[in-house]
């Protein structure tokens, strides 16, 4: 028997492609249109090159928001991931608990983004928020409208208490798969609580913590709305993100073809780092 | 090393139980001796896993006791007892090698590393592992991994008993023989203990010196292999194993004499009109049922050939009986007879034999 090549079959994927060129691929084009042109309205172009590229890559305000976006992502890495891992080794296994911690766990998830931003907003208000008010009266000096270190103390927080959950739900969904076999022969051979972690949970998580990872990543290299609601991007620029900026300039100062230089390098950025985490996280399996 | 007793054990998965069937297991007493080459077979279900699970330490049984030598180990943990286990599923340390797989027991026990060393050589030699010590063990196949499931039973010295259960589910068919082969081997090398769960009659038979056979929770009958084959306690034992397993039929019992509708039948040991009712059946293997001129009238219903002989199904009545005919050996055609091999045709009295 020889297989048959049907290209006819070519044609049950065309609406998927149709429907991929004009909400994906047709927006990037003309974001890639915009970003080698200059415009003064009307509808009248002028071919710019690689200006806005040069402009955007030399600019102090884009190594800002970088440099501040790298931070911001490597901070909540650090604590999302290793915190989701404690909280789902910690969450119970089996009995009436186990619900109560998943729709507990879940929770955060199922908030619109934008009530995340307002809630934290007005928790964190430092005379009348329930946060602000109770550190200011321990003694802190609190106030996120008006200090940097603050405004990112809070950001870094409500960021760790809406996403969290999400390492903890993947990484419990991982511990829960692993095979009873798997304790039992452990504690035949006599290992520790540390060797069973090091030695069957953490092998058998990583797929989970890969995906976790890379997810996080992705999104918190992408955040705007939370921090938009919260903050402004302020006091001054200090939480002011990729996006944040992004949209200031695209929309504020209507610069359209530095903002879709900046797209266009911000999308790349963040497809580098994705395929960099990957495949460093993945390559021990190909050996 | 370690004669293992097991003292008027039950266990119940149930908070409170109270009816027979709550019970896993039902109450057994039982000797393993030391060095040993168990097999503990039934159906599905039938509480195998549960006792082994009980004899490893991986649960506490609901009532008895269970005996190391002479000292009580019913409170001790797994490591306590020094068992070893081998999982139905392969269980390795995927990022470990499978020197280090096969160290990690060790290791752990805090064993000098010249004596890890020595020690892993040898089980990976005994395992034909030797070649593969570097790789990691997620690479290896499924017998690879559960070759090391068992080498890292094997490496410590001072094993109580190692426990199998269904090692060989996972295995490929033809790698089955191989493994079955290695595992007795090693048993008349190293005799220590070992039970080895399963529901397969043809690994048991083959692996063990005594097999016990389970149903329902309770122990059915011990014995060796040609016991269990020949003298059947129980008609499930007669019905379990075997291929095709042995004929129960109803009889009757007359002043001693025993009759199948009417026609007598002779049996092993002569049966005494014991006082008390029950279920009294017949049973016999097909192995030792022939065609004979004068007998059983049955008619053939069908004949299978599988090989070196050919299974006939026969019926009298409503009872269908099934015999064994070697080939080249001449079957009747149209109406028969049957005769039953008269040292192998015992007789059972609600299921068990009647002695």
């Amino acid at each position: 028997m020889y297989k048959q090549l049907n290209h006819k079959a070519w044609f049950l994927v065309l609406p998927v492609v149709a429907l991929v060129a004009f909400n994906a691929i047709i927006p990037l084009m003309t974001v890639v249109n915009f970003s080698v042109q200059e415009t003064f309205g009307d509808n009248v172009f002028f071919w710019a090159g690689v200006l806005w590229f040069e402009q955007v890559l030399q600019s102090d305000r884009f190594h800002d928001a970088l440099l501040r976006q790298i931070l911001f992502t490597t901070i909540i890495l650090l604590i999302e991931v290793p915190l989701g891992l404690i909280v789902a080794l910690a969450m119970p296994r089996k009995g009436a608990w186990v619900s109560v911690c998943l729709v507990a766990m879940a929770l955060p998830l199922l908030i619109p983004w934008n009530v995340v931003g307002a809630m934290w907003n007005i928790f964190a208000l430092p005379e009348i928020g329930l946060m602000g008010k109770g550190l200011r009266s321990l003694g802190f000096d609190f106030n996120y409208t008006r200090q940097p270190l603050t405004a990112w103390f809070t950001v870094v927080l409500m960021d760790v208490w809406h996403w969290t959950s999400l390492v903890v739900l993947l990484c419990y969904a991982g511990l829960v798969s692993i095979p009873n076999d798997y304790y039992q022969a452990a504690k035949i051979d006599g290992a520790s609580a540390w060797s069973v972690f090091r030695y069957i949970q953490l092998p058998k998580l990583k797929r989970v913590l890969t995906i976790a990872i890379l997810l996080r990543f992705m999104d918190s290299f992408m955040i705007y709305t939370e921090v938009v609601v919260l903050t402004g991007g302020g006091p001054g620029n200090s939480t002011t993100f990729l996006s944040i900026d992004l949209v200031k300039m695209a929309l504020g100062q209507f610069d359209l073809g530095p903002a879709a230089a900046m797209s266009l390098i911000y999308f790349l950025i963040i497809l580098l780092l994705s395929w960099l985490f990957y495949t460093v996280m993945t390559r021990n399996e190909a050996k | 090393m370690a004669k293992i007793t097991l003292d008027r054990l039950r266990h119940s998965y149930m908070p409170d139980p109270q009816r027979p069937e709550d019970w896993a297991l039902k109450e057994m007493t039982q000797e393993l001796e030391d060095g040993g080459a168990y097999a503990l077979l039934g159906p599905s279900g039938c509480g195998k896993t549960t006792l082994l699970n009980l004899i490893s330490g991986l649960l506490r049984p609901t009532q008895g006791r269970i005996l190391f030598d002479e000292s009580d180990a019913t409170e001790m943990s797994p490591e306590q007892r020094n068992i070893a286990q081998v999982f139905q599923f392969p269980v390795i340390y995927d990022t470990m090698t499978v020197y280090d797989n096969l160290a990690f027991p060790l290791r752990n026990r805090g064993v000098a590393p010249a004596e890890v060393d020595r020690r892993v050589k040898e089980v990976a030699a005994m395992l034909d592992l030797g070649h593969m010590l570097k790789k990691r063990a997620a690479g290896l196949t499924a017998d690879g991994k559960q070759k090391i499931s068992l080498g890292r039973g094997l490496v410590r010295s001072d094993v109580n008993v190692i426990m199998f259960d269904e090692p060989l589910t996972v295995i490929d068919p033809h790698l089955k023989w191989v493994l079955r082969s290695k595992l007795k081997e090693l048993h008349h090398r190293i005799r220590r203990t070992m039970i080895y769960v399963t529901h397969d009659q043809t690994e048991a038979l083959t692996f063990a010196d005594q097999v016990v056979v389970m149903n329902n929770g309770e122990v059915v009958q011990v014995g060796t292999p040609v016991d269990l084959f020949e003298r059947p306690a129980h008609t499930f034992v007669g019905h379990f194993i075997g291929s095709p397993g042995m004929n129960v039929l109803p009889c009757t019992l007359d002043g001693g004499r025993v009759g199948f509708m009417g026609q007598p039948v002779e049996t092993a040991s002569p049966v005494q009109a014991a006082p008390g009712n029950g279920r009294l059946e017949l049973g016999v293997r097909p192995e030792f049922i022939r065609f004979e001129g004068t007998g059983i009238p049955v008619e053939i219903v069908k004949a299978a050939d599988v090989g070196r002989f050919r299974i006939v199904e026969t019926r009298h009545g409503e009872h269908r009986i099934k015999l064994l005919v070697s080939e080249g050996q001449p079957m009747p055609s149209g109406p028969a007879h049957l005769r039953f091999d008269p040292k192998h045709t015992h007789v059972y009295r609600d299921g068990w034999l009647v002695n």
